[in-house]
This record gives C-alpha cells, sequence and structure tokens, in this order.
C-alpha cells in the first residue's frame, strides 16, 4: 500500500520535473549563447560602432547603414502590416461564410505561414522589384517581408477574435448595435491586446530575416543612409527614403562572420549584441502596452 | 479646415514619392563573396575621395551577380570565375559588352588538422584521386591515397557546389568544373570549414589562403606538387606562379557602357591602381606590378570579351593580359 503511494507520487512528480528540465534546458542554450556573444563582442560595443559605416579594418567598422535600414525597413513592416493583417483576420473570423471558400482561405493561409522565408524573396523579387520595378529599395525589402509574416498577424488576429465570449457581441446586439459596431467597439478592442501581441512578435520575426532580402537583392556595403523623412522644404515630410538601397542588420552580421579576420568576428558579435537589444525592446513593448491596454480596458 | 488640409498634405506626399529627385551617381557592383572585402575595401576608400559618388556592393555570389549584370542591373560585377558561355550569350542578347579585368589572386589552400603527422605535400594525381567523383564511397582510408600513409579515415570538407572555389578546385585538380566526390561535408561558410578540419586529425579540406593565414595555430596546410615538387602556398609562392595549379585569378567584370560615365571610369582606374595594396590588406594576394599595368591598359583602350575563359590553367595572368 505504501509502496503504491510512493510510486503515484513518482508518477505524479515526474511530468513538472521534465518539464522544468525541458525548460532549463531551452534557456540555458540561450544563457550560453548570449554569454558567448557578449565575451566576442563587448569590446566593440561603443557610440563609434553605432556611427560609422562598415570598413575593411575590423576596429573602424560600424553598423550605421545596417541599423537605420532594420529601423526603416521594421516601421514600414510594421504599417503594412498592421491594417492588412487585422483586416484578413477580421474579415475571416466575423464575415466569411463558411463554405468552399473559407475552408481554401483558411488551408492557404495556414500553409503560407509555413513557407520558407526564401520562396518569399524570390515571389518578392518578381512581383516588387521587377513587375512594380521598386528596384532593390527600401520600399521592395519592406514589402517582402510583410509577406513573410502576414499570415503570422492573420493567425494572431483570427485567434484573438475566437477567444472574444459570445456574451459580449449578444449584448451589444442586444443594445441595438448592428454587426460593425459591435466589431468595432465591442470585439476588436478585448481582441486587440492579443492582435498587438501577435504583430509585434511577428515583428521579431522579421528582424532577423536575411534570407528573403539577399534574394531581393539587399546589398551588403553601402556608406549612406536612406533620405530621412523630414525636410526643410514643403512640404516638410518626404518618402523618397522609400526608394534608397539599403542593407539590414542580419545581412552586415551574415557577411562579418565569413570573413577570416578574428576582428570582423567581433564586429558580428557586436552587431548580434545591438540585434538582441532591438528584439528585446520590441517584445518588451508588447508586453507593455499589453499590460497598458488590458488596464485600459478594465477601467472602460 | 483640417481635413482639407490633410489631404492636401497627402497629395503632396504622394506627389512626392512617385517624384525622383535622387540626382547623386551611384555605382552598383554586385557578385562573389570572394571579391567582396576587395571591392569593399576599394569602394570605402573611393568614397572618402570623391564625397558625391556613391558605391553599393552586395554578396549574390558570382553567378548570382552575373544573372545581375547581364542583365543591366549592375554596373560592375565580382566574379571569383571567369564568365561562363551561357552568360556570356545572354550578355549579347541584351547588348551588353563587358571588360574583364583581374584584381587580385587567391591562392587554394589544402589543410590538414595541427596534430596530422603523415601528410606533409600532396601531388596533384594524389588530390585527384581524393577528390574525384569516383573517389565516392571507394576512397575511404588515408593508405589508399599514398602507400605508407596509416589506415585512418578520410574525413574530407570543401565548399558548396554553389561557391566559384567549388569550381575552381574540381576544374584544377579533376579536370572539369563541377567534378567531384560528394561525400564531404560541404559549407557555405569557410570558417565552419576550419572548425571542421581543426576539430579532427584526419580530416581534410581546401580554401582560400585567407582563411589559413588567420587559423595558422589550429591548421597545417599542405604543400602541393603541381608536377616541379612541393611548393607551399604563401604570399610570394602565389604571387610570382610558383604555387601550381592552385592560384587563382578573380575579377571585376566592367559593362562596357557603363564605363564611358565618368564616375564609373573614375572608379574602375581608382580600383586598378589601389588594388595591389588592399588586396594585400584583405587577405589576398596582389598580383605582379605588371599585371595591373596590362590591365589599366586594357581597360583603357575598352578591349571587350574574356581571355580567361577556358584558359589553361597555370598560365600567368601577365600572359593572357598581353594578348
Amino acid at each position: 500500500m505504501k509502496e503504491k503511494k510512493l510510486i503515484n507520487k513518482i508518477r505524479d512528480n515526474f511530468f513538472p520535473v521534465a518539464g522544468l528540465l525541458a525548460t532549463i534546458i531551452s534557456l540555458g542554450i540561450l544563457f550560453v549563447l548570449i554569454i558567448d556573444v557578449l565575451k566576442d563582442g563587448y569590446m566593440r560595443l561603443n557610440l563609434q560602432f553605432l556611427t560609422n559605416y562598415p570598413s575593411r579594418i575590423p576596429e573602424k567598422a560600424g553598423i550605421l547603414s545596417a541599423w537605420v535600414g532594420t529601423l526603416w525597413i521594421m516601421v514600414l513592416t510594421a504599417l503594412f502590416i498592421f491594417p492588412v493583417g487585422v483586416a484578413s483576420g477580421i474579415y475571416l473570423e466575423e464575415y466569411a461564410k463558411p463554405g468552399k471558400m473559407k475552408d481554401f482561405l483558411e488551408i492557404n493561409i495556414s500553409n503560407l505561414a509555413g513557407v520558407p522565408s526564401i520562396i518569399y524573396g524570390l515571389l518578392g523579387l518578381q512581383i516588387f522589384v521587377y513587375f512594380f520595378k521598386l528596384d532593390r529599395s527600401v520600399l521592395a525589402g519592406a514589402l517582402t517581408l510583410s509577406l513573410v509574416v502576414l499570415p503570422i498577424v492573420i493567425v494572431a488576429t483570427r485567434e484573438s477574435l475566437k477567444a472574444v465570449p459570445l456574451s459580449l457581441r449578444e449584448a451589444s446586439f442586444a443594445l441595438g448595435a448592428n454587426k460593425l459596431q459591435t466589431i468595432l467597439f465591442q470585439v476588436l478592442p478585448s481582441a486587440f491586446s492579443g492582435i498587438l501581441s501577435g504583430v509585434i512578435l511577428s515583428m521579431s520575426r522579421a528582424i532577423g530575416e536575411t534570407a528573403p532580402l539577399i534574394t531581393i537583392g539587399a546589398l551588403t556595403y553601402i556608406a549612406f543612409l536612406p533620405a530621412g523623412p523630414f525636410t526643410t522644404e514643403f512640404p516638410f515630410i518626404t518618402l523618397q527614403g522609400l526608394k534608397d538601397y539599403f542593407t539590414v542588420l542580419p545581412i552586415q552580421v551574415f557577411n562579418w562572420v565569413s570573413r577570416p579576420q578574428k576582428g570582423f568576428h567581433s564586429d558580428a558579435a557586436a552587431g548580434i549584441i545591438i540585434l538582441l537589444i532591438i528584439s528585446l525592446f520590441i517584445n518588451f513593448m508588447a508586453i507593455y502596452l499589453r499590460i497598458k491596454f488590458e488596464k485600459y480596458m478594465r477601467r472602460k | 479646415m483640417s481635413k482639407i488640409l490633410k489631404l492636401f498634405l497627402m497629395i503632396s506626399v504622394a506627389l512626392n514619392f512617385f517624384v525622383n529627385s535622387f540626382a547623386g551617381s551611384v555605382i552598383k557592383i554586385d557578385g562573389s563573396s570572394t571579391v567582396y572585402p576587395i571591392t569593399e575595401a576599394i569602394a570605402e576608400e573611393f568614397q572618402a575621395m570623391y564625397k558625391d559618388i556613391k558605391v553599393v556592393v552586395g554578396i549574390s555570389g558570382t553567378g548570382g551577380g552575373f544573372k545581375k549584370f547581364v542583365t543591366n542591373q549592375t554596373d560592375i560585377s565580382d566574379a571569383s570565375r571567369p564568365i561562363k558561355s551561357s552568360e556570356q550569350k545572354k550578355a549579347r542578347m541584351n547588348g551588353i559588352d563587358f571588360i574583364e579585368l583581374p584584381v587580385a589572386y587567391d591562392g587554394l589552400t589544402v589543410v590538414v588538422n595541427k596534430n596530422n603527422k603523415f601528410i606533409d605535400h600532396l601531388t596533384v594525381a594524389e588530390l585527384k584521386k581524393l577528390w574525384e567523383p569516383a573517389a565516392q564511397g571507394n576512397i575511404t582510408k588515408w593508405n589508399q591515397v599514398r602507400e605508407g600513409f596509416p589506415a585512418e579515415k578520410i574525413v574530407l570538407y570543401g565548399p558548396g557546389t554553389d561557391s566559384g572555389t567549388f569550381d575552381y578546385f574540381t576544374e584544377a585538380i579533376c579536370g572539369g568544373s563541377g567534378k567531384s566526390r560528394g561525400d564531404y561535408t560541404p559549407s557555405e561558410d569557410d570558417n565552419v570549414l576550419v572548425q571542421g578540419v581543426a576539430g579532427d586529425k584526419n580530416a581534410l579540406g581546401y580554401f582560400g589562403l585567407a582563411y589559413y593565414e588567420e587559423n595558422k595555430d589550429k591548421l597545417n596546410a599542405v604543400k602541393i606538387d603541381g608536377g616541379n615538387g612541393p611548393v607551399e602556398p604563401t604570399y610570394d609562392n602565389v604571387q610570382d606562379g610558383s604555387y601550381q595549379p592552385l592560384s587563382r585569378p578573380i575579377f571585376i567584370y566592367v559593362n562596357r557602357n557603363a564605363a564611358d560615365k565618368d564616375y564609373i571610369n573614375k572608379f574602375v582606374e581608382f580600383y586598378l591602381k589601389k588594388a595591389k595594396d588592399v588586396a594585400k590588406e584583405v587577405g589576398y594576394i596582389a598580383l605582379p606590378d605588371k599585371a595591373y599595368e596590362f590591365a589599366l591598359k586594357k581597360f583603357r583602350e575598352r578591349k571587350t570579351g574574356t581571355v580567361f575563359k577556358g584558359a589553361k590553367i597555370g598560365v600567368s595572368v601577365e600572359e593572357l593580359l598581353s594578348k
């Protein structure tokens, strides 16, 4: 009797312990990776590294064009995927009638989420670079990356909309609201924090993508920045930068890692640290905005 | 009122977007990642001198670079091998003529582990025996390569099949571009090959000289006997042509029409004058002075076409350029 109890207890505890072990292993790997990168790259981390263009001399090389390019691409990608992704999510979840058409769309979107990103690069090359003649511009890069992460945003939007309780919609209808009003003023705000997390997490995937950008012909050496969005002349704002050439951090890191000289490996490590910081910042933003929004919703 | 203002702002922004006001000159370069460090260094120097000319360099690989070059998307193509007939045909179809200019040497280096005591040199015939397609699955022990070597398992590392290094090595050793056994560990990243050979006592691999120079503490370079006794891969041996057949020239291809533009003309002349110093700095071997003179003369005369395609391995760059 006592023995059986003991066996049961062990069995009971086995799963949490295994789970803990799995967590520790994955965190441990991440930890080792970060330590390794920090060890290699910390001495290269200074202001100069952020304000210099790439150079053949590892100590003088910097990531100015790379991080500015990454910033441009990220902001534009967010601008593209947010309206398109959320709108298609709302359509599929709220409007699309069950049937062959909806099944077809659903299967395709889930499949798209699993397509290797280099395929999107080839697509972007044909459509944006050649067909729309956008050249290897910031705009072409951002549109290509938008394609890569759009399925993720759509799926996240749908999941968050699904989680909104039916009672909320019914209450809204009972008060005389029509469908659009219900979606816009009740469902969407309740689902918004989830949608936001989806968008921002997809951004942190986009930030590390290299293959599709290399495929569309993003450059490696570039010693100037896309034109800034603000000018001194009327109308004080310009989109000229969209058409400029660009490079991004992962491409710069990729190039440095494959160089023979050790100095470039330190540069690469420092580049990775900056990329990690940006990516952590984006994740932090996601959490912050979600908490903020949830608080706001509760007060309402 | 504010709505009208907003609308006006939006329209002007849209107009701004469609009116291309970009005035500066941009030199577009793409191609081999092997040639990239030299081109990057030249571009860096050039832009320090000519502030109003912008140079951009991509790394699509030699083949990817040519694909863009022959459709007039780039002005200059970096190449770690001569242009192929198929690429030449496409260029002709699109009305593109090119000037072929060698800019430096790369010495392909065969390396073994630091603790490998039995390999000091290999002949071309032995390398062929080791790497040819027929070796796959058959040549697996070192004593099959040369009598007297231990009966240890052979472990091979080499570049992937897309690389210009692979093309050149297979051509020079196995007598045909792409002819190679497939049962080796390939990687596009030469640093991975370094790690592989450094970690296995019985391993052998090959890659550019710069990667050996940076990792001398972990690797030994194998002397190569191309018929005139074993020669070590060193800067001088590659430059004077005695390290054969694994020294290869690397190139830039300049679009003939683009060369007439003042800023591209300036850039190419600058390239050929500076390449000697820069090549050494980034880990490659400068051509002999004569070769740069010939190349500059060739560029000034705007001599188009290729003399390196199908050239016999071992013929010097000067000889080919003076034709």
